[in-house]
């Protein structure tokens, strides 16, 4: 075992790296449950945004077009769930697992020609000398712009829904739909809007797996990362700025246990890899006390009668 | 104008004709997707469809049906219990990783000894390994109200790198020349679950599956536990104030598919696939979602469907074999059928209205 091959300066930048994935899919199906909207299958929704990332990412060159093509393969995909959830009235956990198993097999049939076939790569956002700072360098600023981007739409996500009129409606529909609907909020419409967002997120972050994380397609290879997206949400208490820190956590454990695997430590590799989800498990089971801070609608079916 | 409106009382006639005209739509639709594929729609409809039961080669086919279609069955008549009272396990796959590990391992425990208790004895510990799996699930919604969807979803991710472990380490064959993967039951008699009657398919884990439909089926129609699972799916306020414990109700449901899922696990290991190796697993937990919801959440009904998907299993290959048609081709074929299942599932609970709607 050798602990000094870790550079922690790297490790760091790692772990913001590999936040970015959970934290895209987890602001996302924050909006959608904020909605009161429980959409299950954001696993399904990344591992397409992954695929379509990358099949378009390779034909174009360009990893930009890449990430927009996830968002819209997300967004699409999300849309399915929408007309089941929205139009079709169908229940919400079903139609979430429908959407997974669904999304699996699409992508793994979308992708096969494109096993083994590296991505362009996605440059590192230049800002130039201030990526060279020792140490708050490569920690901060040495990063791609999807980064960046996750950052921003948290922030957003956040003023949006604390300060605007929007936001202020967005929840009024997911703590209650019948008074929305009393007062005249078209609560099918902002649902379905709010699931598309989902949607295009996820794609984001399963793009982000394929086209920089790892960089390359292989079936399944979000590997639960939206299931923990999902536990995320409740592990924030649908607050967007403690997404982040979740995320920050979760990318963390998973980036360590990879870093230790490397360095050879005694413990199996197996068991490591067990870590995340181990840890998620644990997270979930200590925060699980407060209940209360669940939107009041979530999960439940809308249906104006009358 | 298109609108829906609800129906006083579901309707029976539409709740037995949906899943039908599920398989119907995804026959088309998965038709529309072969030819995109560059594949005889028609053809390829009829390989997986009608090859199995009555082509050239059903005779060899054929027994494939039920070995494919037993674990299908045991895991979805547990899934549909706990479903039916709004207790969702999805983790099924881990349960049914659980199960075999402890099956296995309990059989490999007396290698090379000769008796006729391992085989119970198997069966008992891969029962126990499928429910102590699904009890941590369970416990812990009941102890600390985590929610047991992602908890039972997480753990299929331990499970599979439990397995993987296992087949690397403790469980790996001594006399395998370093290659990873158990000892193969298949040729250790008292551990072998073979075929009942030869030729049929019929093993113990198809017997198992009966049992559990029968039991499952008096079950929801004839006992207490079976109506209060029943009115806690339905009327979660009506269930308390009847009655009924919900924590109780939770570890029995999530128990009891575990335990199935268990059994399925370990039915496959010791006949079927014969040893514990890293990618045993192919996903029956998943796949049984599914046909728990396209047999309406009944015993009887998912019978029909567990062997209508391991038709499109047994299908699948062929097709794949012959026509080449990609492996994931059959996957998004069955996540289709769930799709339009559920989308047509409106017209059981609701009236679809042509017109303007009325002004009150």
């Amino acid at each position: 075992m050798d602990l000094s091959a870790i550079n922690p300066i790297l490790l760091i930048a790692a772990m913001i790296a590999a936040a970015t994935p959970i934290l895209l899919a987890a602001i996302g199906e924050l909006v959608v449950e904020r909605a009161g909207v429980l959409n299950l299958g954001v696993e399904g929704m990344m591992i397409t945004g992954a695929v379509c990332g990358f099949i378009i990412a390779v034909n174009t060159g360009s990893p930009t077009v890449g990430f927009i093509a996830a968002a819209v393969g997300g967004a699409v995909l999300s849309l399915l769930f929408a007309f089941l959830t929205q139009v079709a009235l169908a229940n919400q956990v079903a139609s979430g697992l429908a959407l997974t198993l669904f999304g699996l097999g699409l992508s793994s049939l979308m992708g096969q020609s494109y096993v083994g076939i590296k991505p362009p790569r996605a440059e590192a956002t230049p800002l130039g000398p201030l990526a060279d700072i020792p140490v708050i360098g490569p920690i901060i600023f040495g990063h791609d712009l999807m980064v960046y981007l996750g950052l921003g739409i948290v922030a957003v996500t956040w003023a949006v829904l604390k300060f605007t009129r929007m936001g202020l409606v967005l929840r009024a529909v997911g703590e209650n739909h019948d008074a929305a609907h009393a007062l005249g909020y078209k609560v099918k419409r902002i649902r379905t809007l709010a699931i598309l967002f989902g949607g295009a997120c996820a794609g984001l972050g399963g793009a982000y797996i394929s086209l920089i994380r790892v960089p390359q397609w292989t079936e399944g290879m979000t590997a639960g990362v939206g299931w923990i997206a999902l536990a995320l949400v409740v592990f924030a208490s649908w607050k967007p700025w403690r997404v982040l820190l979740g995320a920050y956590l979760f990318g963390g454990i998973t980036q360590l246990q990879l870093n230790l695997q490397g360095a050879g430590v005694a413990i199996p590799v197996e068991y490591l890899a067990m870590s995340p989800y181990v840890v998620t498990i644990i997270v979930l089971v200590i925060l699980s006390a407060d209940k209360s801070r669940a939107p009041g609608s979530l999960g439940r079916t809308f249906h104006a009668s009358g | 104008m298109i609108r829906i409106e609800a129906r006083p009382q579901p309707s029976a006639v539409m709740a037995y004709a949906t899943p039908v005209l599920a398989v119907v739509l995804t026959m088309i639709f998965g038709g529309i997707l072969f030819a995109v594929l560059g594949k005889d729609p028609l053809q390829a409809i009829a390989t997986i469809f009608w090859e199995p039961i009555f082509g050239e080669f059903a005779f060899f086919y054929r027994p494939q049906l039920l070995i494919k279609g037993a674990p299908l069955v045991l895991i979805a008549i547990g899934l549909a219990l706990g479903f039916r009272a709004g207790i969702w396990n999805i983790g099924a796959e881990g349960q049914y990783i659980a199960g075999a590990i402890c099956g296995a391992g309990a059989g490999l425990a007396f290698f090379p000894t000769e008796s006729v208790l391992i085989f119970p004895f198997m069966v008992l510990a891969g029962a126990l390994g499928g429910w102590a799996w699904a009890m941590i699930p369970a416990v812990l919604k009941v102890k600390f109200g985590t929610n047991e969807i992602l908890v039972s979803l997480m753990l299929v991710y331990v499970a599979e790198q439990l397995l993987a472990s296992m087949s690397l380490g403790l469980l790996k064959n001594p006399e395998g020349f370093g290659f990873p993967g158990s000892r193969n039951l298949q040729q250790y008699p008292s551990a072998h679950n073979a075929e009942i009657i030869s030729g049929t398919g019929m093993h113990w884990g198809v017997v198992a599956a009966l049992i559990a439909v029968i039991f499952a089926y008096v079950l929801l129609t004839r006992h207490r536990l079976g109506f209060a699972i029943r009115v806690t799916g339905e009327a979660p306020r009506a269930a308390k104030f009847g009655g009924v414990n919900p924590g109780r109700l939770v570890l029995f449901c999530l128990g009891m598919s575990g335990l199935l899922a268990g059994l399925a696990g370990m039915f496959e290991v010791a006949g079927p696939s014969g040893q514990i190796s890293i990618d045993f697993n192919v996903g029956y937990g998943f796949t049984a979602i599914i046909v728990a919801f396209l047999g309406r959440l009944n015993p009887l009904g998912i019978v029909a469907a567990g062997l209508l998907m391991a038709l499109t299993y047994i299908g699948g290959d062929i097709a794949q074999s012959q026509l080449g048609l990609p492996a994931a081709a059959i996957q998004v074929f069955q996540g289709m059928l769930l799709f339009f299942l559920l989308a047509l599932d409106v017209l059981t609970n609701y009236r679809v209205r042509f017109g303007a709607a009325e002004v009150l």
